[in-house]
């Protein structure tokens, strides 16, 4: 039990993290003057060399690496609706660490997905 | 209010097209190794897995797909929310539902169906926000 959640919280923890960084790393880069596929080339040209992005693909690793143990550890039907609180996690993240301003409508909507996601998966 | 609107849009735009690019790299993946067959999990079966996957069309189509996925998000991150992008993102759970009753003929259990009902609903509630609430780095010149 005690290893299924340390699994769920790195799998969490971990991709939440990791896309955190890498939205820290986006905005530091500042968006593509234009949206052609020359220019958005150019702008992730960029964007994978900049820190936070290199910081975040390790920590989406761990979390997909966590993923897998847990899936060889219990059913699909118990660990994808759990990881739907992932949803709630990255809101809180974008709320405090990102500086985010999450209104209620938001915070309402992330709720109602999260629930959805879970009853889905769950089948 | 022009800025606003444009912003909106594209940010649809985006949205969209990592829906569709996740959801279209995932079936095209999931079809490329069902091509292949079970893995073996054996040093040898590993081998011949990666073998028969570096030499299948269908899944170099389908990383050519989620490589526009990942294009596609961090684009949208560049300006938008990230509590806006990350909800707005598990409407590809219901297009999924939706394209496995319609193509696939697939019978889909009540739960399930609430479950499209309400990330619907979630997303909506969340697409009436401003996508932006956050400073962004000035645009920089490509």
């Amino acid at each position: 039990m005690i290893r299924v959640i340390v699994g769920l919280a790195v799998l969490i923890l971990g991709s939440t993290g990791g896309e955190i960084a890498i939205t820290h790393g986006m905005k530091s880069t500042g968006e593509p003057a234009q949206l052609r596929p020359r220019a958005v080339l150019q702008f992730l040209g960029r964007a994978v060399r900049n820190g936070w992005f290199l910081v975040g693909v390790p920590l989406m690793a761990l979390s997909f690496y966590s993923l897998l143990l847990l899936l060889s550890w219990e059913p699909i039907s118990l660990v994808i609706p759990a990881s739907a609180l992932s949803y709630v996690v990255g809101t809180f993240g974008a709320k405090y660490v990102l500086r985010e301003d999450v209104s209620v409508a938001r915070w309402a909507g992330v709720v109602l997905v999260c629930i959805g996601v879970a009853l889905v998966a769950a089948g | 209010m022009a800025s606003e609107r444009r912003l909106r849009i594209k940010t649809l735009v985006m949205v969209l097209s990592m829906v569709v690019c996740a959801n279209a790299g995932d079936l095209l993946l999931k079809r490329g190794m069902a091509q292949i067959g079970a893995v073996g999990l054996t040093a040898h079966g590993i081998a011949q897995a990666f073998r028969l996957t570096i030499a299948s069309e269908t899944i170099w189509l389908a990383i050519f797909f989620l490589l526009g996925f990942m294009a596609s998000y961090m684009t949208v991150l560049s300006w938008a929310d990230y509590s806006y992008v990350m909800p707005a993102g598990a409407f590809g759970y219901a297009v999924l539902t939706f394209l496995a009753v319609v193509f696939l003929h697939e019978s889909v259990s009540p739960r399930r169906w609430v479950g499209v009902v309400l990330i619907c609903v979630g997303v909506l509630l969340v697409g009436q926000t401003k996508p932006r609430t956050t400073e962004v780095a000035s645009e920089v010149a490509a």
